[in-house]
């Protein structure tokens, strides 16, 4: 008896192409020189310094874009704290008010903050503008509704604002993790002292713009641009009563010796290894699915990414070939074009470090596979890879590469699994694909992770809160628990 | 009939549900609040919180797996074997801390209310703090609360035993384990709670409690790597500012209560078992096929 072949296979190396689709830039505002964001106005770096902001896909500058330093900082925590008691102190239904404006505003700018973001970071605009800015949007709108409903989400409690909000948000979702941050703590009373990531200032940027046109009250909202010197001085500023914090593990335990023995109030959301798990009885396809959006989504440059996949033994071959004919489709190109799937690496730096775990792998011997796409001559841009069968010591499955990396280990029980996704210091998410929903919730309750995905991945909503177990960081955005960040809760 | 020599109690430390020695040998003789002495007590070292926090984390998920119910049912079984040891307590808090007897025992019989009241809370805290989440998305998103997992607690002498059968009831309802470095002259009330936590079917290594001195544990049990939480009773700022720098290492949870907030709206509150959860949200898709519809 002959062994049944595949009834096909797939071919890649056709001619066959996607004819260009590019989204059109001829509607951004780009101003060519961007200053700080203080107490309403934009005004110039008392540092005298500016910085460039590139597109990673073409390496062109963007603009120039202010670096403030310690008098800048001071200027705006002190815009703040003197708006504090007035915004507080507004009836919570105008506080609200002003909220669902800059919501409305969003929307009405849409295109325009997905062209930049897209310009700036590198996404791909499908995600800009299908992802990123309606959230963004949606954001605002949630949290403003609570704004004149705080005394309901904390039964016999009596809920205060904190103060100053000093906030800095990474490179990864720029405006997306602004509203994260703006959103909350305005709707409870705060006023905000916000610095966007070096590499992707442009869209908080025109937040600020947005904000003055809302008419928000001078100094409730500042944004100051910088790097982590800029970053580090909002934390270490005695004025500020709270500091929300996205990014690196790394940076967040610094930050956490940092605020040692102040007043201050933290949330850290921080990096992570998530397991993505198959079982043999999940539907396969659409696992196969979830995992490129789980590890491909934003290039990997997600803190919620699932890097690490499980595949229980049975169906290893199979999810294997389907993996890698799924990879060979993804389009790696020109972020701007709508038919892009991965697009720019954010920055030299951060495709130098892909490319060192890329090393590592090769330098063990492992069995890879990455996609055959050509790439665009110039910008940064990294080819989507599968490593199979790592080991659980290797680095590829231990660190946050924070890239288009796949760490492919199997298993074979339930116990093992388990025991193998929770061997980690990190506990941001998890993704568990099973037909059974005994054994979905099962696995849901045993994860050890702040969000589980069951049969989907890299989900978010505004009402659903979001943050990590154990060294992913600690507090929750999103919903009404996301609230709780931002008050006092005295019982 | 000639005087009878009274027969006295070594007070040990209270590890994976035995009561050993410090593998250290020492010992200090801490006095009560009137100069005499409580004995020789226990001088825990690092290697027993080490080894404390072993058996926490081992009895950690087979603890917080058991039912709501369960470990509410636990809690008042401690409440009950408490009570009617209440007489022991009463004397022993009362040398300890230097009270009359009237106020040491409403003291105790507070204590004792307060156990019961967290009973009351295991099977019902998850129903206040946890949600279900309208997503624009067809999933259906919810989000619960979970314990945090091993939590360390130090007491200081100002707080002292009210703080660690406050501390023990609110954080062990939910889930967590525990490892509790007693104040230090509060060393033989603490002991003899750990024998009425040892008689109430609490699973061996949900609470673990030491005796020794805080200055020179602290910074060690605020560096542990598998310890997720640490609650920390007192108001030294110096030594709150050491724990919250040295917990860095492993992004560990400090929680602080302060002895001023003693107030029983303070002490007695869902909000005290809230800080040693962690929130959990899970997605699943819910399908969507035309024509399913329900009929009415």
């Amino acid at each position: 008896m002959s062994k049944k072949e595949n009834a096909f296979s797939l071919k890649f190396d056709t001619e066959w192409t996607y004819a260009e689709a590019p989204e059109s830039t001829s509607h951004i505002a780009i101003e060519k020189k961007y200053d700080l964001f203080i107490d309403g106005k934009f005004v110039k770096p008392k540092s005298g310094k500016y910085f460039e902001t590139i597109n990673p896909a073409t390496e062109k500058p963007l603009a120039k874009v202010a670096e403030a330093n310690q008098k800048d900082v001071d200027a705006a925590v002190n815009a703040a704290r003197k708006a504090f008691p007035k915004w507080s102190g507004l009836p919570a239904k105008e506080r609200g008010k002003y909220i669902f404006r800059i919501a409305r505003l969003i929307q009405e700018k849409a295109r325009e903050f997905a062209v930049i973001e897209t310009m700036d970071g590198g996404k791909p605009i499908k995600e800009a503008r299908d992802i990123d800015i309606p959230l963004a949007a949606a954001h605002f709108f949630y949290y403003a509704g609570w704004a004149d409903k705080l005394q309901y989400a904390f039964p016999n409690a009596k809920a205060e604002p904190l103060g100053v909000a000093g906030q800095i948000i990474p490179w990864n979702f720029p405006l997306l993790m602004a509203a994260w941050k703006i959103a909350p703590a305005l709707a409870c009373g705060n006023t905000v002292v916000l610095k966007p990531a070096e590499t992707t200032p442009l869209t908080a940027l025109k937040l600020a713009e947005l904000i003055q046109e809302s008419g928000l009250p001078n100094g409730v909202v500042n944004i100051v641009t910088g790097d982590g010197k800029t970053g580090a001085l909002i934390v270490e500023h005695p004025e500020i009563d709270k500091i929300a914090f996205t990014g690196s593990t790394e940076v967040g335990k610094i930050i956490q010796r940092a605020i040692a023995g102040t007043n201050k109030k933290a949330t850290l959301e921080l990096g992570g290894k998530a397991a993505n798990i198959i079982f043999e009885d999940a539907p396969i396809d659409q696992a196969v699915e979830g995992v490129i959006n789980g590890i491909f989504f934003n290039q990997g440059h997600v803190c919620c990414a699932g890097s690490r996949l499980f595949v229980q033994e049975s169906i290893q071959k199979e999810v294997e070939r389907k993996l890698v004919d799924r990879l060979e489709t993804l389009i790696v190109g020109d972020p701007l074009d709508k038919n892009t799937d991965v697009g720019a690496i954010n920055s030299k730096q951060q495709l130098e470090t892909i490319n060192g775990y890329l090393k590592i792998g090769e330098s063990e011997g492992l069995r890879s596979h990455q996609a055959k796409n050509k790439l665009p001559d110039s910008g940064y841009f990294c080819r989507p890879t599968l490593f199979f069968d790592v080991a659980q010591s290797s680095r590829l499955a231990k660190e946050e590469i924070f890239g288009p990396v796949l760490a492919i280990q199997t298993f074979r029980t339930v116990d093992e699994v388990i025991e193998k996704a929770n061997n980690t210091p990190y506990g941001l998410s998890a993704g568990v694909w099973t037909d059974k929903g005994s054994k979905a919730f099962n696995l849901s309750s045993q994860l050890k992770a702040g969000v589980i995905w069951a049969n989907t991945f890299n989900k978010f909503d505004p009402t659903s809160p979001f943050g990590g177990y154990k060294e992913s960081g600690f507090g929750r955005e999103g919903g009404l628990h996301g609230l709780a960040a931002y008050l006092k809760i005295k019982a | 009939m000639a005087n009878r020599i009274d027969v006295l109690k070594t007070y040990k430390l209270y590890i994976n549900g035995k009561f050993p020695r410090t593998e250290s040998g020492r010992y200090y003789q801490p006095k009560g609040a009137k100069g005499e002495s409580l004995g020789n007590i226990c001088l825990a070292s690092r290697k027993d919180f080490r080894n404390a926090v072993v058996a926490a984390r081992k009895a950690q998920q087979a603890w917080s797996s058991r039912s709501a119910f369960n470990r509410g049912q636990i809690l008042y079984r401690i409440a009950e074997h408490m009570e009617s040891r209440k007489a022991e307590f009463v004397e022993l808090l009362g040398k300890e801390e230097g009270l009359s007897s009237a106020k040491s025992k409403s003291k105790i019989e507070s204590l004792i209310d307060r156990i019961v009241y967290y009973a009351g809370w295991t099977d019902k805290f998850q129903q206040l703090f946890s949600s279900v989440n309208p997503v624009a998305s067809s999933h259906f998103n919810f989000s619960m609360l979970e314990p945090v997992g091993v939590v360390s607690v130090l007491c200081d002498e100002k707080v002292g035993f009210e703080g660690l059968v406050t501390a023990i009831s609110s954080i062990i309802g939910s889930g967590n384990s525990l490892v509790l470095l007693a104040s230090k002259n509060s060393p033989t009330s603490a002991i003899t709670f750990a024998e009425v936590l040892h008689h109430s079917d609490l699973p061996a290594g949900v609470v673990n409690i030491l005796s020794g001195d805080r200055d020179e544990l602290a910074t060690h049990i605020a560096k542990h790597m598998d310890v997720n939480a640490l609650l920390y009773c007192g108001d030294d700022e110096k030594l709150l500012k050491e724990l919250q720098t040295e917990s860095a290492n492993n992004l560990k949870r400090i929680i602080h209560w302060s002895a001023e907030d003693n107030s029983e709206e303070y002490l007695e509150s869902p909000y005290r078992i809230q800080e040693f959860l962690e929130t959990k949200t899970t997605w699943h898709p819910v399908e969507q096929i035309g024509g399913s519809a329900p009929a009415y």
